[in-house]
């Protein structure tokens, strides 16, 4: 479905964020990217929707191509994936619906789009906004929803690109715990209901452990575990989180 | 399409037609505004043509010939320019403190320096101007006093604006750790609007630049004065050269100013 292809990113600063990274990703499995911030998590994610391209390496996609073969396999690439932002990045003052149907966009032509979106266009927005249990709020302003509901217009904007794979970067970082849940919960329904390819990246043990069919941790820019969640044991944890970092000479921190 | 979606749809295209209401309200005005003024009068605009294109011809080619008396005119501006804007941004701050709602110490110094602000800013400069230049006198320094009280009434009102969009959060810590009012303005509200205070000094001095070659027209020294002297003996290729003299320094303005906004960030 999706896989990552020994990427090494340096930063202009000299940083290197990931270290020869390689992972597979397949259809219908709930991954979650467990690290101390500044691990590479989220320089992780942006890569595989190519926000950030890597030095060395690269992300191929369910055929075995290269997402930066051409502007074009990019941009089909960034159709097929839907992502989910830890600060929401909405526009609040349109409404759920205005918001989620900016996840059509890229189904229609910049001209076309000037004009309102196609009733069946407002149709598939209204089912992800019903899929997300805010079909009642479609017409509210998006400043006007609990941070929790926020968070779900994003799911249902990512959703409304009926995408094959949903990167979510610390979707709950900012949500109190009962809407954490909430989130949590939605993702990885949507994950079985759709066979769609969740990768999630979060900094919580606990919330991991619950949602998780596969966990992989990554500290220092490198994937230092990489299974299932009954398996990440203690030592594991410590790998993850360990207050000494391996190799610290060739690695720096990034941001 | 389940029922449900359809409510939704007719109650969000109920909202539309009435924002396409107000939206065409406004472009009836619009409308009616160029009608009021002569706008569409196609036969003004034909005659007017020629005229133009007579007074472009007398403007070219430019004469240049006489460009070393235009030099110490030029640096005249450019003092104006700063000295206005500094003299601006001296009496704005303290006054926009004044008359932002969540530093102003009272509702009434609140109004009051509102309606002083507004006050400043509605006598436009060309007649401070003329006030000045007859209470002390032809040169620079009514030109000066011109643009900073004008100047005045515009950067405090953007100044209390900014003020006003601080985020409060850091106000309520500083006020939890029992800092007095004043140094709540000094230390948590100033820190955070110091980039665009600066952003929009800057902005304000390019604006002063091309202002000040206005002000001259009224005797308030600098380029504008020359530009006006050119006028009155109708060298419209002198006109010109002054023109593209005073094109070439707004350049270097903003230039500078783009440079000076992006050091202060």
């Amino acid at each position: 479905m999706l896989s990552i292809d020994n990427v090494t990113v340096r930063y202009a600063n000299r940083v290197t964020a990931l270290q020869s990274v390689k992972a597979n990703f397949v259809a219908n499995d709930f991954t979650v990217l467990l690290g101390a911030s500044g691990a590479g998590k989220s320089t992780l994610l942006r890569c595989l929707n190519g926000l950030v391209r890597p030095s060395e390496g690269t992300i191929r996609d369910g055929r075995g191509q290269s997402i930066f073969a051409s502007n074009k396999a990019l941009r089909r690439h960034r159709r097929a994936t839907g992502m989910v932002f830890q600060q929401h990045h909405l526009i609040g003052r349109l409404t759920a619906l205005q918001n989620v149907l900016t996840g059509r966009l890229s189904y229609h032509s910049a001209f076309r789009t000037l004009f309102g979106m196609p009733p069946r266009d407002k149709s598939i927005g209204l089912e992800c906004l019903e899929q997300v249990g805010l079909l009642d709020r479609a017409l509210h302003r998006a400043d006007q929803l609990s941070g929790g509901q926020q968070q779900r217009v994003g799911i249902a904007r990512a959703m409304a690109q009926q995408p094959r794979i949903i990167l979510a970067d610390e979707p709950v970082a900012s949500l109190d715990p009962a809407s954490a849940d909430q989130v949590m919960g939605l993702l990885r329904a949507i994950a079985r209901q759709h066979g769609l390819t969740v990768i999630v990246s979060l900094h919580q043990v606990e919330l991991a452990r619950r949602y998780a069919d596969r966990i992989i941790g990554v500290s220092s820019g490198r994937i230092v575990f990489d299974g299932r969640p009954s398996t990440l044991l203690p030592a594991g944890l410590d790998k993850i989180y360990g207050t000494t970092a391996p190799d610290q000479s060739k690695i720096t921190e990034a941001a | 399409m389940p029922a449900a979606y359809d409510t939704i749809l007719a109650s969000e295209r109920r909202s539309k037609s009435r924002q396409a209401g107000l939206v065409s309200l406004v472009v009836a005005a619009c409308i009616a505004a160029f009608a009021a003024t002569g706008f569409f009068d196609a036969r003004r605009f034909i005659e007017g043509g020629p005229a133009i294109a007579q007074l472009a011809s007398e403007m070219f080619p430019p004469d240049f010939s006489r460009w070393q008396r235009w030099l110490k005119p030029l640096l005249d501006t450019l003092a104006m320019s700063i000295a206005g804007t500094a003299f601006a941004f001296v009496l704005s701050l303290p006054l926009a403190v004044f008359a932002a709602r969540n530093t102003s110490p009272h509702p009434v110094v609140y109004h009051v320096a509102r309606t002083l602000l507004a006050a400043l800013r509605s006598v436009p400069e060309l007649i401070l101007g003329v006030l000045f230049v007859a209470a002390v006198g032809f040169g620079a320094l009514p030109g000066v006093l011109a643009l900073g009280f004008h100047s005045i009434g515009m950067v405090g009102k953007f100044f209390a604006e900014a003020i006003e969009h601080v985020d409060p959060k850091p106000i309520e810590a500083a006020r939890a750790s029992g800092a007095t009012s004043f140094q709540v303005i000094a230390h948590a509200v100033l820190p955070q609007v110091l980039p665009q205070l600066a952003d929009i000094a800057v902005y304000r001095w390019e604006y002063h630049f091309r202002a000040s070659t206005v002000l001259g027209i009224v005797g308030a020294g600098g380029i504008g004065f020359e530009l006006m002297g050119a006028l009155r003996l109708i060298a419209y290729d002198q006109v010109s050269a002054i023109l593209l003299s005073i094109l070439a320094c707004v350049i270097i303005v903003d230039a500078v100013g783009a440079a000076l906004r992006k050091a202060l960030k």
